[in-house]
């Protein structure tokens, strides 16, 4: 039996879920079926977006910042992040730049969210 | 002395929806005055995800979200200057400016949205004891050190505070190879959003110590360690609890205040429970022609309702413009009973408004109540809310039978109500 | 030319550095940390006290009331912040009253003119949120108030174009005698003097107890205080001191130079010489006597807090003078009303010194110093005139204060500049404001990388061991 605090709204259901058959996890504790949607899948397979920084060379500003084009498995996100090390952009750098392509082979690329100008 | 009809001084989230919606509303002489050398203000290093479900119906980081704005405000062909920090506001509307390119500059503005956004409640705001050493930040003042400038504040982290900054600089600073080892909460509840705990902090399995504080720094050139404590309900520290934590870094993350020290130049009544100026249903403050929007009137939990909320300052800055000087007759709004404040206090009976929204925060977490709008002692407005928590603002809705309601009455309270 | 190395570079240190200057002699200051100002003289109440407090006879009450009246002319000289704003005694019982009494004739004895004492009332038509509690105050308008580290500050400035060399991170671990001084530092440096001049504050004991055999003891005594937003509104125009009751001896209310209220400090002996912790007893202790005085404080009205360590001497009064080793000098157990007594200890001291070296006089010697000019007291004009001039002085960096970058890259450029942010924010004011420096911090550690040559890594809040990054982000 895992506990999670549900995150689709304010409400925060304490939700209960066992999943000794991951075929067919039970969930408590929530109070609309989102509840049980988001426990299942975090159960099964978990994701999230990962954002971080990038040396940027030349530019107005030293960093851009990045995001995985989706969301990636949770487990993934360390390794993602040591893909962004070593790694630096030349200026101009545009939003939706990719950074690094096909992150851990999880086939998402991290791209720019900030644009920087030249210097 | 150069004359515009309106003049927004910040180039943050409230500043570019006001000067957009002002744009379209019809009105051409508009100038934005920003301090920082960017548009888009604190979004900037906001580099995280989670802004936008409202406005855009996807979800963005904060370089993008402000990034569409200012889009928006450079297609439109909308004047700013950057680097140019306003030094004096009047209640005559004069504004004084400063900048390296333009050095002092006089504006005369038929009206001024001040879109100033808000600061962090610094250490000596909450009284914390012990050594002065390097090492103890605000959370964003970190979170600009680390995402801007590109440096590492720290390898161990203690966070006092669980509001969202605190929790996103938790996840932040694992990221970047720091262990932070615990965040501290003075409350028994986060005022930070149950998304963020779960995934900046249960993710990594970072421990938020509820209704504990930091009661003592140690440290000589660096922070060695802090000390933390429980807190009785009164919420005096347990000294029989302290506990020693070895860090080298504090951040913290314990609250935000408006920044109003040009509303007060230029005479703006300020509310002691926001911060913020007091404003009628049109966003304008007790000064004529001065407007204000975004966190600068009270802290937002997110940045979509800041928009929503400078877009009607916009819109009615330039119907202000348009039609000069409107004698207004208000109906006071106030709350009380959970509702800590509500915003705007005060709606004018002479409003062309057909629908008008009502923001406000309580103050614990409450279940099972109701938010309640009475005018004169009538309940006009009900709406059932399972569980309400003070990290995130309420909305209420009103529409025009409400409104017409409101207009007759002499005062409208908001409250929580048992369901 | 004769060589004199002075000990600290408090006030004291400063002060006699400068004074010194006036004379032709070799005179080197070594300071333990990476400024001047780093000890008793950044944290204290910055009151030129009008020396009715001071017991008759002693060299407190003495060089109190020669200090007193030398601000006037000596701020102006130097360019740093006094204002003569008057001092109130409040008196909280009418059983106090001669204890009231007391002080006033012994202000008298002293020397002290204008002191009168005002009754209640009357005592609230001059300062109106005074508490209701108050039967009768002493008056004292000859007190003022003093930024004390821009005091220290522009002395050391003043000494340093004359001709005096400065020396940080240079702690004294040793000092010999063989035919003259020799002054060794822990990092292995050494130096010479003909005669050494010991203004270690708090450490002066220490220093003494190197050289003679008649042993001192300073105690550290720890003084915590708060500071007010700038925007609190009035809460007094005058310094108001408690007269001592049976509660113990009281603490004092004031307006700063720059227009923030200052409440404290306590009063605590404390092992540890270099701990200037603050701890929420002190704290404490601080606020609820402070609104005994004002009773409409609020703790939101905070925006910092800080203590200070007093050379408090065992013994009681100033040790000033020559000591039993020819060539050793000392001015030690400056405790309040220290800071008052500074620029008239420092002429005696340059006398007594001078005499003793037979020191010939500095024909080059110039009193002037000039200070930052400071953008947020100047007129629009003038803010004109400034930006026209360097447009740095267009580039607002500390919103709070209004400072800007073309100040605080003058505060690092200039005679013995700024070298970390405490440095920056005691000659600017960067970072003083409501918000504590939360938005100003990395900018003025770009300026001061910039300035200084070095990497952002290796810019420090006040010297060794307090850097504020520890690397590279990725």
């Amino acid at each position: 039996m895992k506990e999670m605090i549900c995150i689709c709204c304010p409400m925060g259901c304490h939700l209960q879920v066992d999943a000794s058959d991951l075929s067919n996890i039970k969930v408590t504790g929530n109070t609309c079926p989102r509840g049980e949607k988001y426990a299942k899948d975090e159960m099964v397979c978990p994701k999230r977006m990962v954002t971080s920084v990038v040396r940027v060379n030349g530019g107005t500003i030293n960093m851009t910042s990045v995001k995985t084009s989706e969301s990636i498995e949770k487990k993934l996100i360390f390794d993602a992040l040591d893909t962004l090390k070593g790694i630096t952009l030349d200026a101009p750098v545009h939003e939706g730049d990719v950074a690094v392509k096909n992150v851990c082979g999880s086939g998402v690329d991290f791209v720019v969210t900030k644009n920087v100008p030249k210097k | 002395m150069i004359e515009k009809n309106l003049i927004i001084i910040g180039g943050g989230p409230a500043g570019l929806a006001a000067a957009k919606a002002a744009y379209d509303e019809g009105e051409r002489d508009i100038l934005i005055l920003e301090r920082e050398q960017n548009l888009g203000g604190i979004l900037n290093q906001c580099i995280h995800n989670g802004f936008g479900l409202h406005t855009f119906k996807e979800e963005l980081t904060g370089p993008e979200y402000a990034g569409r704005y200012v889009k928006e405000v450079v297609a439109r062909g909308i004047e700013y200057k950057l680097g140019a920090t306003v030094i004096n506001v009047t209640k005559d509307k004069v504004i004084t400016c400063v900048s390296e390119a333009e050095g002092l500059a006089k504006y005369k503005a038929k009206a001024i949205i001040l879109a100033c956004g808000c600061r962090e409640r610094p250490r000596g705001g909450i009284n914390i004891a012990g050594s002065r050493c390097a090492g103890i930040f605000s959370a964003g003042t970190a979170q600009k050190l680390v995402n801007i400038d590109g440096y590492m504040v720290g390898k161990e982290v203690v966070i006092l505070g669980s509001g969202d900054i605190g929790l996103i600089m938790a996840r932040r600073m694992t990221f970047e190879g720091a262990k932070v080892k615990a965040v501290v909460e003075l409350m028994p509840y986060s005022s930070g959003l149950n998304r963020n705990i779960v995934q900046c902090l249960n993710d990594f399995d970072i421990p938020l110590k509820f209704s504990h504080t930091v009661v003592d720094i140690n440290g000589e050139g660096r922070v060695s360690s802090v000390v933390i404590a429980q807190v009785d309900e009164k919420l005096n520290p347990i000294m029989s609890t302290a506990e020693e934590i070895k860090c080298d870094t504090l951040l913290l993350s314990v609250g935000l205040l408006p920044e109003n020290e040009l509303s007060k130049m230029a005479g703006v009544e300020l509310s002691p429970i926001t911060g913020g100026g007091i404003v009628d249903d049109d966003m304008m403050t007790g000064v004529e022609g001065i407007f204000q929007c975004g966190n600068i009137l009270h802290v937002h939990d997110l940045v979509d309702f800041v928009s929503e909320e400078s877009d009607l300052a916009g819109r009615r800055a330039v119907a202000y413009i348009r039609n000069g000087k409107i004698s207004k007759d208000y109906v006071d709004v106030s709350a009380t009973g959970g509702v800590r404040y509500v915003v705007p206090q005060k709606i004018s009976r002479q409003t062309d408004c057909a629908t008008l929204k009502l923001k406000m925060r309580v103050a614990n977490v409450f279940r099972n109540k109701r938010l309640v709008v009475e005018a004169d002692g009538e309940e006009i407005f009900s709406k059932k809310r399972p569980v309400v928590a003070p990290g995130e603002m309420e909305t209420i809705s009103l529409n025009a039978t409400h409104l017409d309601k409101i207009k007759k009455a002499s005062k409208v309270v908001v409250s929580l109500k048992e369901a | 030319m004769k060589k004199i190395i002075i000990i600290g570079a408090g006030v004291i240190g400063c002060s006699i550095a400068r004074e010194l200057s006036r004379y032709d002699a070799s005179v080197l200051v070594l300071e333990s940390n990476n400024d001047v100002a780093c000890g008793t003289s950044k944290a204290n109440s910055g009151i030129v006290h009008a020396g009715f407090d001071a017991k008759p006879g002693t060299l407190k009450a003495k060089f109190n009331i020669l200090g007193n009246p030398m601000f006037d002319r000596l701020s102006k000289e130097l360019d740093f912040p006094f204002k003569r704003i008057g001092a109130m005694v409040l008196c909280f019982s009418e059983q106090d009253f001669p204890a009231l009494t007391e002080l006033y004739q012994k202000g008298i004895k002293n020397g002290v003119e204008g002191l009168e004492v005002l009754m209640g009332d009357k005592v609230r038509e001059l300062e109106p949120y005074v508490s209701d509690k108050v039967v009768a105050a002493l008056v004292a308008p000859t007190s003022g108030i003093v930024g004390p580290y821009e005091m220290t500050i522009a002395y050391a400035e003043n000494a340093y174009t004359n001709g005096v060399s400065f020396e940080f991170n240079k702690k004294v671990t040793s000092i010999k005698q063989s035919g003259e001084w020799i002054v060794e530092c822990e990092d292995g440096s050494s130096y010479s003097a003909d005669l050494v001049i010991n203004c270690a504050g708090v450490f002066a004991d220490e220093i003494n107890n190197m050289v003679c055999d008649d042993k001192m003891k300073i105690v550290a005594r720890k003084g915590e205080y708060m500071l007010l937003d700038k925007t609190s509104g009035y809460i007094a125009g005058k310094t108001l001191f408690q007269l001592p009751t049976a509660m113990g001896k009281g603490i004092l209310v004031s307006p700063t130079t720059h227009g923030n209220i200052l409440l404290g400090p306590t009063a605590v002996d404390v092992d540890d010489k270099a701990c200037t912790s603050t701890t929420v007893e002190g704290l404490n202790d601080a606020f609820s006597k402070a609104c005994m005085s004002v009773p409409t404080f609020n703790k939101r009205m905070v925006i910092t807090q800080f203590s200070g360590l007093r050379a408090h001497n065992v013994d009681g009064d100033f040790v000033i003078g020559m000591s039993a080793k020819q060539g050793f000098y000392n001015v030690a157990g400056i405790e309040s009303p220290g800071l008052t007594s500074a620029p008239a200890i420092a002429v005696h001291v340059a006398k007594e010194v001078a005499e003793h070296l037979a020191l010939g006089v500095n024909a080059d010697f110039n009193p002037i110093r000039k200070g930052i000019k400071q953008f947020s007291t100047m007129s629009d004009d003038e803010r004109e005139k400034a930006i026209a001039e360097n447009p740095l002085y267009g580039k607002v960096v500390c919103r709070c204060e209004v400072v800007t970058e073309g100040e605080i890259v003058d505060s690092i450029n200039r005679p013995l500049g700024a070298r970390d942010l405490d440095g920056v924010k005691r000659r600017t004011r960067a970072g003083m404001g409501r918000c504590q420096s939360g938005f100003c911090t990395s900018r003025i550690m770009e300026i001061l990388s910039r300035e200084l040559g070095i990497d952002m890594q290796d810019v420090t809040k006040f010297g060794k061991g307090s850097n504020l990054l520890i690397g590279r982000v990725k």
